[in-house]
């Protein structure tokens, strides 16, 4: 027994050196392996439906072009696109019968990512393309704006900030709600994680970025931010529009509501776009016939109803 | 070989129709090599995972620290001794520190066996020498319900119950503390530390019992004097595969640990960011450096379990020389 636990061990031992040796002269591509895999398959799915579709132009070319969608359209990415994603993603699939849209809401980051590398077709951010992604030759629609609240627990007395006590609040240099309109309390401070849509955005509009508080207590999630401040009353949070509810109180931001009219009319300034990003080459007919119904008339009304804002 | 010529040996002796003995034999002998290559294919796709996953962290989480990497390198020692953690796109603004993570987790760890042990070890106890069949039979199901509960439910439970209640009584102004860690994992343990506990405690010999009683001492002389020690190797693995545990649960924590950037963590009060959730809450986002140093935290990971297994190894070593 203790010759072959020998025997087993120094062969680890060398499998772990040649794995050390072999980082070297790699480039890191085994990574992407696996998206390639995935990126085959949606390619030859996309060849099958073209092909169906040239077949059946031919053969009957005056029929009805929404009669033959089928397929597979995924979507993946931020969670504050979820809800719209979701909904809009429903409506398609009751339109067109044959059609599955499946949403993926792993955040903005992943899925620029994911339409970067084929993995979905579609990917969503709730941020703008960092200058790092604008160079993976990505097409980006946007197909709503939404604001970002700064939400409390309803029974903090604290009803307005400012932007500028916002930024300090997250920077760490107000610490206690009394300097802001609240009770002496000391200021619970919830971020998202590293990496989050919401959190890159409201970053750059509060200006904040890379010096965020020690003290922050960091939720995944736009659902988690908002249970965090729900059950405490001292805590303060961003989340998206959409996550908006009783348990939680959004503030005034230099005495703006903070609501979809005043989004658009541009008063309240924490808001972002929400995008949908994809590469041309990999899209189909039925991911193009997606996407369009989102910025139709029917889609952005359900966009409004799920608390985006619509695009004009 | 040997097999083979017993074979023969006893087909000799039987003496039957030679050419029909000879193709059960060759049956037989067929089928033997084929189960034996069965078994060592089985074994080898056990040691390949293995050594695949050795393989594939060590080889993405070491990247970073070399220096031919495509974004520059971060230091050893700066990740290993640095207590903030502010991901960056630009190498030269980014902190990668977890020693606040490690201490986090070792400390929730800690905290963990110093509550769970106990009362897994006396649950344990309770179970197979103390609780009347009628009750045993509810505590058990019970126990064994709690080892297959999601832990994410656990996760739900403690951000749900566990941290309101915190809150009440912390000097803190939040419930998301090292505190909530260790109540969470307490309970996520403790099915590991009674299910292997009560059967060590059950392979304790009847004549240890029987001669126990039979010098006189009571039931609870008997259990603290006799039968828990020569139980203790069974129950010492039983609080390593618990360590275990603890030190790689991932869901339930996330959602109690509060997951700072920074700060090791002073008192019970103190949120933690324990190296699971660091991985967990930051994978999904992270590209290139970012993504190699989170691989790097997965090392570490690895490298605390590999001594702790190697600790476990000794304890059973030693059980055996006994």
């Amino acid at each position: 027994m203790k010759k072959l636990k020998n025997v087993l061990m120094v062969a680890l031992i060398v499998l772990s050196i040649v794995a050390i040796a072999g980082c070297k002269n790699d480039d890191g591509n085994e990574t992407t392996n696996d998206n390639k895999e995935v990126n085959n398959s949606v390619d030859s799915n996309d060849d099958k439906n073209n092909d169906d579709n040239d077949k059946s132009d031919t053969d009957n070319s005056d029929n009805a072009q929404e009669d033959d969608l089928s397929g597979l359209v995924s979507v993946s990415g931020s969670t504050s696109v979820e809800k719209i994603g979701i909904a809009t993603a429903e409506e398609f699939m009751a339109l067109n019968p044959d059609v599955t849209v499946t949403y993926e809401s792993i955040g903005s980051s992943n899925g620029v990512k994911n339409a970067k590398d084929g993995v979905t077709i579609f990917g969503t951010a709730s941020r703008n393309l960092k200058t790092e992604e604008k160079n993976w030759g990505l097409t980006e629609t946007v197909i709503a704006h939404d604001g970002v609240a700064v939400i409390t627990h309803p029974s903090n007395s604290a009803n307005e900030l400012t932007k500028e006590q916002v930024q300090a609040i997250y920077k760490g240099e107000i610490t206690n709600w009394k300097d802001v309109g609240g009770e002496d309390e000391e200021i619970v401070v919830v971020s998202r994680e590293d990496g989050s849509g919401t959190r890159g955005a409201f970053e750059e509009i509060v200006e904040f970025e890379d010096s965020l508080t020690k003290d922050a207590i960091i939720a995944k999630g736009n659902g988690n931010v908002q249970t965090t401040v729900a059950k405490n009353e001292k805590a303060i949070g961003y989340v998206s529009f959409t996550y908006i509810n009783d348990t939680v109180k959004p503030f005034k931001i230099d005495g703006v509501e903070p609501t979809a009219e005043n989004v658009v009319n541009g008063d309240y300034s924490i808001s972002r776009p929400f995008l949908v990003i994809y590469k041309e080459e990999n899209m189909t007919k039925e991911s193009k016939a997606f996407l369009e119904f989102v910025l139709s008339d029917e889609g952005q009304m359900i966009v409004e109803e799920k608390g985006g804002i619509k695009v004009n | 070989m040997d097999i083979n010529l017993n074979m023969v040996d006893d087909n000799k002796n039987k003496l039957i129709d030679k050419s029909i003995d000879m193709k059960i034999d060759k049956r037989r002998v067929v089928l033997e090599s084929v189960a034996r290559k069965m078994f060592l294919l089985n074994a080898c796709i056990a040691v390949i995972s293995v050594a695949a996953i050795a393989f594939f962290v060590f080889y993405k989480g070491l990247q970073p620290f070399f220096s031919n990497n495509a974004e520059g390198t971060y230091s050893l020692i700066d990740f290993l001794t640095g207590t903030e953690w502010r991901p960056n796109d630009n190498i030269s603004s980014a902190l990668y520190g977890i020693l606040y993570m490690i201490c986090g987790s070792l400390m929730a760890t800690a905290g963990a066996i110093m509550i769970g042990v106990p009362i897994g070890i006396l649950t344990a106890v309770f179970i197979s020498k103390v609780a009347p069949i009628r009750i045993k039979k509810i505590i058990k199901p019970a126990v064994e319900l709690l080892a297959g509960i999601p832990s994410v439910i656990y996760g739900v439970f403690g951000l749900g119950v566990i941290v309101p209640k915190i809150m009440q009584i912390s000097p803190q102004s939040q419930g998301q503390s090292l505190l909530a860690v260790i109540l969470v994992l307490t309970i996520m343990i403790l099915p590991t530390v009674i299910t292997i506990s009560e059967s060590a405690i059950e392979a304790v010999p009847k004549a240890y019992i029987e001669g126990s009683y039979g010098l006189g001492a009571s039931k609870i002389q008997t259990i603290f004097k006799v039968i828990l020690p020569a139980a203790k190797s069974g129950i010492l693995a039983g609080v390593v595969l618990g360590i275990g545990r603890a030190i790689g649960e991932t869901m339930a924590v996330m959602l109690v640990a509060g997951n700072p950037i920074a700060g090791i963590p002073t008192s019970i009060w103190d949120p933690i960011r324990p190296l699971t959730t660091n991985i967990a809450m930051e994978m999904g986002y992270a590209f290139g450096l970012h993504q190699e140093i989170l691989f790097s935290t997965g090392v570490v990971l690895f490298i605390f379990i590999i001594i702790l297994n190697l600790i476990l190894n000794k304890i059973t070593a030693k059980a055996g020389e006994k």
